[in-house]
Formats: C-alpha cells, sequence, structure tokens
C-alpha cells in the first residue's frame, strides 16, 4: 500500500527513475540488451526494474542484490563480463563531474584528496571505458558537484546523459541541456551548473511519469527493491 | 595436514605487525571480530589491502591506529555514509592512501594465484590513478598495433583474513558464490580464517559444497566465532545490524566519540568476552 498522503504526489526519486528508465530506452542509443548497477545506486536500480516491468527484454545485473545475484565467480565476474563487451550499460555517479564528461571519485584539494576525500574511484576507471554505454546519474545539481574541471579524474568517458536533480543533459563531446525538470528554469540551472554547456533557446520540460509508470514503480518495482535498498524503499513509498 | 583450530586471540597473534594485510568488504565476509581482536593486540602499522574496496573493518582499524597505508579502490560504510576514521586520518595525513580500480586489484591478484609477474587490464587510460601508480605500467600490445595497454604487477598479500561461514574438520572453507575470496587465498601467503561453525562431513565429499569451497591447501589457520562478521551482515546467516553501523558512523565522526565506540563495544570486557 501507498501511504495515503503520498498517493497523489510524484516524489523526485519517481520521476528521476523515469526520466533514467527512458534513456535506457532511446531508440537512438545501441540496445541495452544486458544492464549491470552498481552499489549503492536505488534510483538507477529502479529505473532498471521499470523497464523490465514495462516488458523490455533486458537482462539486469544488480552487484548488491543478494538472492538471485546472478554472479558466480566472486565480485572480479561484473569486470570481466564488460571487459568482454557483455555489459552494455552502466551508471556512474561522482563527487564532481565536469564538462568534458570526467568524473572524480577521489576528493579535492592536493592528490588523494586532502581537502574534501570521496570515497574512491571503485570501478568507474575500467566501466567508464569499457562499457559501450554510461549514464552518469548524481541527484544533487550544484557547481560544488558540476565543475569547471575535476581536481582529479577517477574515469575519463563519454556518456550518453547527465541526469540531475533539476534536468538533463546530453552530451557530444560537450553536455547540451536537453530537459528541466518541474519547477526549474533555465536560469536556475545555469545559476547551478559550473560548467559551459550548450542551452538551446526553447528547452522542454522533463515528461512527469505516466499512470502506468507510477504504478509498476509503486508496486512491483517496489517489491523487487525492498531486500536490497529497504531504507530507500521506507523514503520513498512509506513503511509497508 | 590438518588446519590448526585456534583461539580468536592466537589467530590474531599471527598477523604480525607490519603486514600486508587483505580484508574483503561489508558485502563479502568481513572478520569483524578478528578485527576487533587485533585492535585488542595493538597490531602496528598495518597496510591494508581493499578486496577490491573497505568498509567498516578497515576504518576501524584506521581509528584505532593499526594501520599506515591503505590500498583499495574505495573506502565507505555503504548505506551508513562516508568512512570517519579513513577520512580523518588521511585529512590529518597520518595514513598513506594507494588508490586503485576494482578491477586492477582483482587482476593483481589474479596474476599472484596465477604465479606470473604481471597481467595486462584493459581500460584506466584516461585515468589520473596512472600518474598516482608508479607499479602500474602501459605498454604497447605486442600482438597488434596502436593499441596501448595497462600491465599490473603481481600482488600477494602477507595475510588474507574473512570470515566464512563453515569450515570442515579437514580446514576446507565454504564462501559460496563469494569467488573473489578464493582468489584472495590462493594469491595471498597465508590466510587466517574465522567461521560460524566446523562441520564434520567433508565439504570436498559434497557436490553441491565443493564449487562454493576454499580447500585447505590454502588456509592457515581457523578459530570459530559465532555472529563473526557481525555487526556486518553474513549470506543468509544473519542481516546487518544497521542500528550499531549507524551508531558506529556517528560516533565516529569524532576521536572522542570513537574511543568511546572502541571503550565499549572492542575493549570492554564483556565484547571481548562474547567473541
Amino acid at each position: 500500500m501507498i501511504a495515503p498522503e503520498k498517493r497523489g504526489i510524484i516524489t523526485p526519486e519517481e520521476r528521476l527513475a523515469c526520466v533514467l528508465a527512458r534513456l535506457i530506452l532511446d531508440p537512438a542509443a545501441p540496445p541495452a540488451r544486458h544492464i549491470a548497477v552498481g552499489a549503492a545506486s536505488p534510483i538507477p536500480a529502479a529505473a532498471c526494474w521499470l523497464v523490465r516491468t514495462l516488458g523490455h527484454d533486458v537482462r539486469l545485473s544488480l552487484l548488491h542484490k543478494r538472492t538471485g545475484n546472478p554472479f558466480t565467480e566472486g565480485s572480479r565476474e561484473l569486470f570481466d563480463l564488460a571487459g568482454q563487451g557483455r555489459i552494455d550499460l552502466f551508471f556512474l555517479g561522482g563527487g564532481q563531474i565536469d564538462g568534458a564528461g570526467n568524473i572524480n571519485l577521489i576528493g579535492t584539494g592536493e592528490w588523494p584528496g586532502r581537502t574534501t576525500r570521496f570515497p574512491g574511484s571503485f570501478g568507474s576507471a575500467f566501466m567508464y571505458t569499457v562499457v559501450p554505454r554510461t549514464i552518469l546519474f548524481r541527484e544533487e545539481h550544484s557547481r560544488r558537484v558540476l565543475v569547471p574541471r575535476v581536481d582529479h579524474v577517477s574515469a575519463a568517458g563519454s556518456p550518453q546523459a547527465l541526469v540531475t536533480g533539476r534536468c538533463v543533459f546530453r552530451f557530444a563531446s560537450r553536455f547540451t541541456l536537453a530537459s528541466l525538470h518541474p519547477g526549474e528554469s533555465a536560469t536556475s540551472v545555469r545559476d547551478n551548473t559550473g560548467f559551459a554547456y550548450e542551452s538551446p533557446p526553447e528547452v522542454p520540460t522533463t515528461p512527469e511519469p505516466s499512470e502506468q509508470e507510477l504504478q509498476l514503480l509503486r508496486g512491483p518495482v517496489r517489491v523487487e527493491m525492498l531486500e536490497t535498498y529497504p531504507g530507500f524503499c521506507r523514503r520513498v513509498w512509506g513503511e509497508n | 595436514m590438518t588446519q590448526s583450530v585456534l583461539s580468536l586471540d592466537d589467530l590474531a597473534a599471527g598477523v604480525p605487525d607490519g603486514a600486508l594485510l587483505a580484508l574483503p568488504p561489508d558485502n563479502s565476509l568481513p572478520p569483524s571480530a578478528l578485527v576487533r581482536a587485533l585492535v585488542r593486540r595493538g597490531v602496528r602499522g598495518l597496510r591494508l589491502l581493499g578486496v577490491p574496496v573497505s568498509g567498516m573493518v578497515t576504518d576501524l582499524l584506521i581509528g584505532a591506529g593499526c594501520v599506515a597505508s591503505v590500498q583499495s579502490s574505495a573506502v565507505s560504510l555503504g548505506e551508513a555514509g562516508t568512512a570517519p576514521r579513513f577520512t580523518a586520518a588521511l585529512a590529518a595525513g597520518s595514513i598513506e592512501m594507494i588508490d586503485a580500480t576494482c578491477p586492477a586489484i582483482h587482476t593483481m591478484l589474479q596474476a599472484a594465484e596465477k604465479g606470473v609477474p604481471f597481467m595486462p587490464l584493459r581500460g584506466v587510460l584516461g585515468s589520473d590513478l596512472l600518474a598516482h601508480r608508479p607499479d602500474w605500467r602501459v605498454i604497447d600490445n605486442p600482438f597488434d598495433h596502436d593499441d596501448p595497454i595497462l600491465l599490473l604487477p603481481a600482488l600477494s598479500p602477507d595475510v588474507a583474513a574473512f570470515h566464512a561461514v563453515l569450515a570442515d574438520a579437514h580446514g576446507n572453507v565454504w564462501v559460496g558464490r563469494r569467488r573473489e575470496l578464493a582468489t584472495l587465498a590462493h594469491a595471498a601467503k597465508r590466510t587466517l580464517v574465522t567461521v560460524e561453525r566446523i562441520v564434520a562431513d567433508s565439504l570436498l565429499d559434497d557436490e553441491r559444497m565443493a564449487p562454493g569451497t576454499i580447500a585447505a591447501t590454502y588456509i592457515e589457520a581457523i578459530a570459530v566465532v559465532e555472529h563473526g562478521a557481525w555487526p556486518i551482515a553474513l549470506l543468509d546467516e544473519y542481516e546487518a545490524d544497521s542500528a550499531h553501523i549507524a551508531e558506529y558512523a556517528r560516533l565516529a565522526r569524532s576521536d572522542a566519540g570513537f574511543r568511546a565506540y572502541l571503550d565499549s563495544h572492542v575493549f570492554a570486557r564483556s565484547a571481548a568476552a562474547a567473541e
């Protein structure tokens, strides 16, 4: 059951999951037959489950799912699969992201992050270059995160898109503002973005989730998510 | 040869000061009780290796002053947030951080497992990691043209330690699908394991258990410690004690809070006796 007071309200997490799902299904991009989702990525995971429950034949490998986890050769298997070209799409974030698409998970200030230390690069230095499609995702959209030039490059690559809590950017050698989430404007994005990007004269609003998408997210997707992301499910969809 | 079954303290005594100690992260059988025993023993100068990332036990060892350096692809408490003692130690300059990326650590261990001096890995070339890893080299693929590729040296930890569900009376250890621990045990010079329990029948006689088992060949010693991964989850045996981990994350933000945590949960007679 969805908590009654939340029934009619579309949460930012639901909106972002739908945005990511549409990018996964983008007909202009190479097909995503096998998607891997890393640790601590509940919104990308929800997007993938949404794509699946919409009826698309996509293989999902969620690194941190315990039951039904497909990896039987340990934590190196994901990277072996990716190195062979068997993973089509991956998600990455960053403590800093710059206008060239570089991500920084090391930290700011002198190496290795003497001013602010981030957790570390995880598998990004590998995955960003070997996986054909990467979607960058970071909810915080601020000048602190979206910088002209990252202090340190954990990984360099060419993302399909960057999705934030304010907008969607597409990427082709540099970022272009593609859509604004409800409540945002070209100015609010400009004010909070540290890197230069293309901004067309008319920027569409990010479409809201459809009734079907919301029903799937709050039903079967939530059920799939509960084991791996109980805290997230509680926060977004209430006690169940 | 049969493996020794030791007390937890005797197992901890097998980790010398200054050892290159490999530890798995919080989703892959961390030896939490053994690490608490190491802190009680006052081990010093450890060089930790995250396989391939690091979690709460690494943060605990750093906070307790046991660590000289950390080689890892990330250090974090997962959903509980940043690793506070790691972050504080880096800011204070009291530990050396050797940054890596997950598949590089797997590859270095796989080279050691095979007994070859190095192995290649794709990717990584655009990363600043390379500038800070003089031990990593980029060469031209000798089998092709215009194909730079990264070479990684074999890495053989002095000691590998983890907490598994089962061992048998022969010293075989079952890790299930956490096969990176098998690679680690193959690569390490010595492997020390705590387990929930020891079963009488050989794990290798059971076709269903054998593929998830590390043969006793690779295991030096075992100690039986019930709930030895606590507060971290252990496969389908028990879930994470999320409230405790959150409490650690809160307390470890300050030196005083971390000391209080150690006093209550590591040094207290009741805490030590429970293990």
